[in-house]
């Protein structure tokens, strides 16, 4: 289980977090929904220890995160980036084992391979994609080489950081029906920050809206519809107009 | 009113150098700290090698070459006005491996290698990579910064070494055809007069370089600004620093080097 409690985080006079406030139980699939600019991705980098928060804490199954083993607390966790963040110096197998193949989790190479073209054959890549190098792939199959390296060593939490953005709608769905497999085959908890509603209703158990720097609702996502918040209902229904201010 | 204004400003701009100097420093330590600290990373730091010494080879043979052949035209022409014609080849020899070698060496490493290495993680920091790297549990100092800084610590002199027998060379060509020196003494004129601490000095500086250059191309791309434009200022910041920094270490180490 995840918590955070009171989590703030400015850069100079930009307050971006003023004391979030989530659980995500584990094995639950969280998505946090906001605008662009809103923190989403700060609050994910706070968690995984990338931007240190100046004040409120944060709890992984109990344990402070900003006091635990920093190696230790990072291999429980798996990351997808926005960007995909693959390593254009390695090919395509080396970046998904990249963990298997140095620190406490370092396998033979030749295991640390198999393993990389079995978790990219599960993202519906065929081997031959392993000796690529990531210049030489589409949008989409970086996304799928990304989700490969955050499932190849078998994490407990797994973060999704924009996952569909700078891909098609028919991608994108892909994606987030990958997503959603993969996480409830591993049985991971799972958290991903998107603005994209596609990616909020095929991923998400519960859903969070982060705005003005807190959580402003919280609920399953089955409710998230029907809720009668005003800021939730702007956002889901894209309206210009509402408690959310649209800078035109 | 205005002079203190101008004063408070002048304050600012060296309080900020301090901090940018102190920032640099405290960089430079932690990288030298995960020498001593494992894991090492072997495979990035021949990676790095390759990279920085050898394939840097042919621009430093290049203007070794031709640096030496005009140093000896030079010290030819200068030396006639007082009848010294003859000591063209041990001035090349003592001016190539005590000065020419390691500064133009380099000056041409830095251009070359603090430019790319403050491009390749400015553009990884960017792109999230170095972010992916330690949720990977990988430390970007230590996977990133360590192999590079010692690989040019240790390639830089070994291209200096090669630089400086290019340049002799280059004055031995220019020597004995353009300037009717007899190839046997010349080389001989070179052997008697250059001393073991004349190559010795400029190795010890082509290290210190090498060190520079890629601490300033890490610390530049590590510190990378946002798009390509953040990506350009940090390599243009790199190849700019590391060249003042290698002047300004050249006359500091020539002082404790050869002062009386």
């Amino acid at each position: 289980m995840i918590t955070l409690d009171g989590v703030h985080k400015s850069f100079g006079a930009n307050r971006v977090l003023r004391g979030v406030n989530l659980t995500i139980p584990t094995g639950e699939s969280m998505v946090i929904i906001g605008g662009s600019g809103t923190g989403k991705s700060v609050l994910l980098k706070c968690i995984l220890g990338l931007v240190h928060p100046d004040s409120g804490t944060i709890a992984v199954d109990g344990k402070d995160a900003g006091t635990a083993a920093r190696d230790a607390f990072l291999a429980r966790f798996g990351m997808l980036f926005q960007g995909g963040a693959l390593f254009d110096s390695l090919p395509v197998w080396q970046n998904v084992a990249f963990r298997l193949l140095r620190g406490s989790l370092k396998r033979p190479k030749a295991e640390a391979r198999d393993i990389a073209i079995d978790k990219l054959r599960r993202v519906g890549l065929k081997p031959e994609t392993a000796d690529l190098f990531p210049a030489e792939l589409s949008g989409g199959m970086q996304k799928r080489v990304g989700l490969a390296r955050a499932i190849a060593a078998e994490p407990e939490i797994i973060f999704f950081d924009e996952p569909t953005t700078g891909l098609d709608p028919i991608m994108a769905g892909v994606i987030n029906e990958l997503i959603r497999e993969i996480v409830t085959e591993m049985g991971a908890t799972a958290m991903a920050i998107t603005h994209d509603m596609s990616s909020v209703r095929a991923i998400a158990d519960h859903v969070a809206m982060l705005h003005d720097g807190i959580i402003q609702w919280t609920g399953p996502v089955s409710e998230m519809d029907a809720t009668s918040d005003p800021y939730v209902q702007q956002f889901i229904n894209g309206r210009a107009e509402g408690p959310i201010e649209a800078v035109r | 009113m205005s002079v203190t204004r101008l004063l408070a400003r002048l304050g600012r701009q060296v309080l900020a150098a301090l901090a940018a100097i102190g920032r640099v420093a405290i960089f430079a330590v932690e990288a030298v700290s995960h020498l001593l600290r494992p894991p090492f990373y072997l495979k990035e730091f021949w990676q790095a090698v390759l990279h920085i010494g050898y394939f840097s080879l042919p621009m430093v043979g290049m203007t070794a070459l031709f640096t030496g052949g005009a140093l000896a035209l030079q010290i030819y022409a200068g030396g006639a006005r007082f009848s010294a014609e003859s000591v063209v080849p041990s001035i090349v020899a003592i001016g190539m491996a005590r000065e020419l070698g390691p500064v133009l060496g380099g000056l041409m490493v830095a251009a070359r290698v603090a430019s790319s290495i403050a491009a390749e993680i400015g553009t990884m920091k960017v792109t999230e990579q170095i972010d992916a790297l330690t949720t990977l549990s990988t430390h970007p100092m230590k996977y990133l910064t360590m192999p590079r800084v010692l690989a040019a610590t240790l390639s830089v002199p070994v291209l200096v070494a090669v630089g400086d027998s290019i340049g002799i060379f280059g004055g031995y060509l220019v020597g004995v055809n353009r300037l009717g020196f007899n190839g046997a003494t010349y080389l001989q004129n070179t052997r008697d007069f250059l001393e073991f601490w004349d190559i010795a000095s400029g190795l010890w500086k082509g290290a210190a370089f090498g060190f520079i250059v890629a601490v300033m191309g890490c610390y530049h791309g590590m510190h990378s600004g946002r798009g390509a434009q953040g990506v350009g200022r940090a390599t243009k910041s790199a190849v700019v620093s590391a060249s003042v920094l290698i002047l300004a270490t050249n006359y500091l180490l020539t002082e404790v080097f050869f002062s009386a």
